[in-house]
């Protein structure tokens, strides 16, 4: 039937009518029950941050066209954040890449040249010429050496957004085949103080506690988490129990105001880096108060002093490391809780409140909370605790007043350390991705632990290399001196990221010595100031893990396929090991030892070894009779995501294991649940540990036992206030903090490409308090330059918005590429975590 | 990597918004003086034109359609028993002879019989309009939060009591209130799948001047993003999950203590000294049974 343009126009409007009305008209109803008809629903993990939501994914002729909250899942129940509603457009950005892409002149790759687009071949060929050359290097420098003192001149920089098999095989490809420590994780500049502290409290990295805590708690105290833009929906659980729980409160510390003060019943803006003055002041008022729980310090706890003056993870030759006296130290000692008692004792409410600049009241209303024995009290924390020069101390002194009032372990009293990245703990912490770890807790500097990986990865003795690698500010660094020549940066924008972009990353990425090759699904930065670029497949685009920060893993299969000739990360980390035969890797003393592996390729040894590719090829169905693609499957002729898993549950649940309490479940139920929470064991889920009937680890009649430590104690560990690396002063006269907004998450790769959060904000601004922007006669919306010492960048100010820095401080959001706020910050890390300070630097504002 | 401000022509296109405010604003006020002048009754007469807060008898056809084929014979408005249609005046907004009602001054009554309608010699109000409840005369907002005092916790709910549709088309939500603490707030939520447009709760409510408001629903309605689905209705929809339950989880437990996976989480047990039925503690007889 022919309709005119009049018809076909009035007819549109009559349906966009009534369907915003919901009138059903005939005719219409038939149509969109057919387009939903042909939709495949399963579910998946939210690609951003550590909470963890599941979603459901709907796919339709190999496309994914809609997405809803997963309605079963416990930790959203069908909601989603902003980000989240948006998830289907990230993958149909109009630039993805689809080709590799090398750096040429006159069809040769050169570090000067252009990006051309190129074969796979052709760029792993060119990859491997340099990777080959720097790994024959590395073996002449190692000749002779025992295995505790091997260096290497290849790298990798990973990423907590990797799947839990991905982080898995990257890591044996670097430290078992290229005997390389230096693979280092994003999640650096995000977890590892976190990491670092629960190690020296409790000898076992993760929370103790999950989410329920957020409808058990009375009191919750944040402590440097933007929880309301950063963990939406863990916020709105905090805010339920807000509104509904009598009694409950909320504190919020933070060095300006942001949109969880709307909640606050306490809200609290310290001055940067006093947050150690007030943990102490607090330990001291339970003191004081004779609040503490003393049966169960007596039972559960041992008290540590840790070395002070550690300096601030600069370059050696820096002036305050020079100064520093114990620069880099952190080896606790014993001492009583007498001793421990007088450390604090200098943290009185008048002490703490004239260094925070917190009133005498508010501290006090705080100290309270933790110190009444009929509160049961969580804090959370993020970046404004970790991205701190001296991070790891203070994750420790809130585990101390948690000890302190045995507030720990138990439904609603939990110290709870939150994750930016959707995988932080399943792949980055769990699976030994930084520099110093190997898969469940174990590291490369114990003899024990190294030949307990051998034997799993069934590795000749004295294969892996027991010197802890490079960190991530050490590896530009060791880049711009030529120290380290290959670097291959996978799921993750450094060059965004890392701090001091003028001084030290783009140096390192462009120093002639070194060849740099960047895995990402769009042009980034990272991508832009690289030698090779491979393209990406993202997220469902391949069968994939991730563990959120309850300790929750989660399972997705393969949804759709990647554009062009897009490859996974781990079908990318594969094929390369396949360029390199054993003998170009391992010196002929180390090969004498397992001789069947000579003339073998590396991943041979590695991925053929009888346990990766263990699982043969299969149709993967759900139990609905869907069928799913999984292309890594296809392409190497067995199921790589389930050998490398049940490889890695060698680590965590054989009956041998060195360390327990990491316990998994077998591959399949994985796919079954909406997620399960480690240790599994038989089958049963843990939801808090260290306590008696929640964690199968402790004995019947031990209560609290803290297992990760040999004598099932946890540490307090006593740490004064130090002041931070860089302060303002006349030059520079303003605190310049960092962060994140709700709408971008990270580097804004993804996020910037959905239109619509585009353009919510679609430019970083600075944050800045009217009176600050007064006195330099500023008006709202003004172009100025935020300058450093290291560098400037020029935004527009804003007064009015949703954060509210007090005067003297600004904040500079940093997901926005075209204003790279890293030129500005400052590389100065936490010197026993190594993780960046991205919250305290010098600057100043000026009109442009 | 470039350090340029995307945003620097913002304020040009301010400007331009502006301008072309300023030229709605002149050419509505053209509009207005032809009106006057009693020039084009039907020239002018566009979608559009009709003020948001006049409102067509039940059945109007989309607004262009109505206008062309409304004869403004005022017949509906003569067989309106409760005289809430007038017809369009000389120099008012309205275009001169056709039906229109303003919701707060009298809103439509929802006639069973509909007289209004059958009464059209055109089908400018449409013949297959049978049940008042399927009219959607518009769509009723609520416009201002900050005054309607159900928003204030103070107990009002008189919209979803005047509401003819009856728990359907405005319905009362249930939220703590923060600022007293211990009492809720009673929000009242308009859903347009079975609201009318008949205007009562505007021309009900109690405020000086009304904080909800029968709007125009093409004013009236945002709409989702077609790729986004609610999880719950879907699954509502389906009468299952879309994607198969989980297995039973299981945990690690203290004795007394029970997990709930899809409700409440963690609980105690208390395990109740009564039966479920009272005949089987009837029945059971003073000295407990055998």
């Amino acid at each position: 039937m022919k309709q005119t343009r009049r018809e076909f126009i009035r007819n549109t409007a009559v349906t966009a009518t009534a369907a915003a009305a919901g009138v059903t008209l005939p005719g219409l109803n038939g149509a969109l029950a057919q387009e939903g008809d042909g939709i495949r629903w399963d579910k998946a993990a939210c690609r951003y941050c550590g909470t963890g939501c599941s979603v459901l994914i709907g796919t339709k002729g190999g496309k994914v066209v809609a997405s809803q909250g997963d309605p079963d899942a416990p930790v959203n129940r069908g909601l989603n954040c902003i980000k989240g509603y948006f998830l289907p457009k990230i993958l149909y950005g109009k630039d993805r890449l689809t080709q590799p892409l090398l750096r040429k002149s006159n069809g040769k790759y050169d570090k000067e040249g252009d990006f051309e687009p190129v074969s796979w071949d052709e760029a792993f060929d060119v990859m491997a010429a340099h990777w080959k050359p720097a790994i024959k290097k590395s073996m002449e420098e190692n000749a002779g050496k025992p295995a505790d003192q091997l260096t290497s001149r290849v790298g990798m920089f990973g990423s907590g957004q990797w799947t839990v098999w991905e982080g898995y095989a990257a890591s044996k490809l670097m430290k078992a085949g290229f005997r390389s420590n230096h693979l280092d994780p994003n999640a650096r500049h995000c977890m590892a103080s976190a990491v670092g502290a629960f190690i020296r409290a409790f000898g076992i990295d993760e929370p103790m506690g999950c989410y329920d805590d957020l409808e058990h708690a009375d009191v919750f105290v944040l402590w440097g988490a933007n929880m309301a833009e950063m963990h939406p929906i863990l916020w709105s659980r905090l805010t339920d129990t807000r509104l509904t729980k009598p009694g409950c409160e909320v504190h919020v510390l933070s060095t300006y105001e942001h949109r969880c003060f709307e909640l606050a019943d306490n809200g609290m803006v310290f001055t940067p880096q006093t947050d150690l003055a007030i943990g102490n002041y607090i330990a001291n008022y339970i003191i004081q108060n004779e609040a503490y729980n003393k049966a169960f310090l007596d039972k559960h706890v041992n008290f540590t002093k840790t070395p002070t003056d550690i300096g601030y993870g600069l370059r050696p030759e820096h002036a305050l490391e020079k100064a520093a006296k114990n620069a880099g130290k952190g080896k606790l000692s014993k001492i009583s809780f007498d001793e421990y008692a007088k450390s604090v004792e200098p943290y009185t409410v008048e002490h703490a409140s004239e260094l925070s600049g917190v009133p005498k009241d508010q501290l006090l209303r705080l100290a309270k909370a933790y110190a009444d024995p009929a509160k049961k009290v969580t804090s959370f924390w993020t970046m404004g605790m970790n991205q701190h020069t001296r991070g790891v101390w203070m994750n420790g002194l809130v585990y101390n007043i948690h000890l302190l009032m045995g507030k720990i372990s138990e439904p609603g009293n939990s110290p709870f350390s939150l994750t930016g990245q959707p995988s932080a703990c399943g792949t980055a912490r769990e699976v030994g991705t930084f520099c110093h770890r190997l898969p469940a807790d174990l590291v490369v500097a114990k003899p024990a632990h190294r030949a307990f990986s051998e034997k799993v990865w069934k590795l000749p003795e004295g294969t892996l290399n027991g010197k802890v690698g490079y960190h991530a500010v050490l590896m530009h660094r060791m880049l711009k001196d030529s120290k380290l020549n290959t670097f291959w940066v996978m799921c993750n924008n450094n060059m965004q990221a890392a701090a001091n972009l003028n001084e030290e990353s783009l140096p390192g990425w462009r120093n002639p010595d070194a060849f740099v090759t960047v895995s990402d699904p769009y042009p980034t930065v990272s991508a832009t100031a690289a030698d090779l670029i491979l393209p990406t497949a993202m997220w469902i685009e391949k069968e994939g893990a991730y563990g959120n920060a309850e300790r929750r893993t989660q399972f997705w299969r393969q949804q759709t396929s990647a554009p062009g000739d897009a490859q996974s990360d781990l079908w990318q980390l594969m094929e390369f090991a396949k360029r390199f035969r054993i003998e170009e890797v391992w010196p002929e003393e180390l090969l004498a030892k397992s001789p069947e592996y000579k003339g073998k390729t590396l991943y041979e040894v590695l991925y053929e070894n009888g346990q990766v590719n263990k699982f043969p090829k299969q149709q993967v169905t759900d139990d609905r009779g869907n069928k799913y693609d999984n292309h890594e499957m296809e392409h190497f002729g067995y199921y790589p995501q389930k050998g490398l898993f049940e490889e890695y549950r060698l680590f965590n649940s054989a009956p041998d294991i060195i360390k327990k309490g990491h316990e998994m479940a077998p591959f399949e139920a994985y796919h079954k649940a909406r997620g399960l929470r480690w240790p599994v064991i038989n089958g049963k889920e843990t939801l808090w540990r260290f306590r008696e009937g929640y964690d199968p680890h402790v004995a019947k009649g031990d209560g609290v036992k803290f297992y990760g430590k040999p004598d099932g104690k946890a540490n307090i560990i006593t740490a004064p206030y130090e002041p931070p690396a860089e302060s303002p002063d006349e030059d520079y006269d303003l605190w310049l903090s960092t962060g994140r907004v709700l709408e971008h998450w990270h580097s804004g790769s993804m996020t910037q490409r959905v239109p619509e959060l585009h353009r919510a904000v679609p430019d970083a601004v600075i944050f800045m308090h009217p009176k600050d922007a007064r006195k330099r006669r500023l008006r709202d919306g003004a172009k100025v330059k935020v300058v450093s010492r290291r560098g400037e960048i020029v935004t527009r100010v804003e007064t009015r918005g949703r954060n509210r820095p007090p005067e003297g401080l600004v904040f500079v959001p940093w997901f926005d590429a075209s204003r790279l706020i890293n030129k500005v910050t400052l590389d100065a890390t936490d010197p026993l975590s190594k993780e960046t300070d991205y919250k305290k630097c010098a600057v100043k504002v000026v009109k442009v | 990597m470039t350090d340029a401000v995307r945003s620097e022509n913002r304020p040009e296109k301010r400007k331009r918004a502006i301008s072309r405010r300023r030229f709605m604003a002149d050419v509505a006020r053209t509009a207005c003086g032809v009106g006057l002048l009693g020039l084009g009754i039907g020239m002018f007469s566009r979608a559009g034109a009709l003020p948001a807060m006049s409102i067509r008898p039940p059945g109007a056809l989309p607004e262009e359609d109505f206008l062309s084929a409304c004869t403004r014979c005022g017949l509906c408005v003569r067989d309106c028993p409760y005289d809430v249609l007038q017809l369009g005046g000389l120099g008012e907004q309205v275009p001169i002879g056709t039906p229109y009602f303003v919701a707060r001054e009298k809103a439509c009554v929802m006639c069973e019989d509909i007289p209004c309608v059958p009464v059209c010699p055109t089908g400018a109000l449409d013949h297959d309009l049978t049940d008042i409840n399927k009219a959607r005369m518009g769509l009723a907002v609520v416009v201002d939060q900050e005054t309607c005092i159900a928003f204030l916790g103070l107990r009002c709910e008189v919209c979803f009591n005047v509401c003819p549709v009856r728990g359907e088309a405005i319905t009362v939500d249930r939220r703590p209130n923060p600022r007293s603490d211990r009492h809720a707030l009673f929000i009242p939520v308009v859903h347009s799948d079975a609201c009318t447009g008949c205007g009562l709760c505007e021309q009900a409510c109690i405020l000086e001047k009304s904080a909800i408001k029968v709007l125009p629903t093409h004013l009236a309605k945002g709409e989702l993003g077609s790729h986004y689905r609610l999880g719950w209705d879907e699954k509502a929809k389906a009468g299952k999950s879309l994607v198969s339950p989980d297995l039973e989880h299981r945990y690690n437990l203290p004795e007394g203590m029970r997990y709930d996976h899809d409700g409440e989480g963690l609980m105690q047990e208390e395990p109740s000294p009564f039966e479920d039925d009272p005949l089987d503690t009837l029945n059971r007889g003073l000295d407990g049974g055998t």
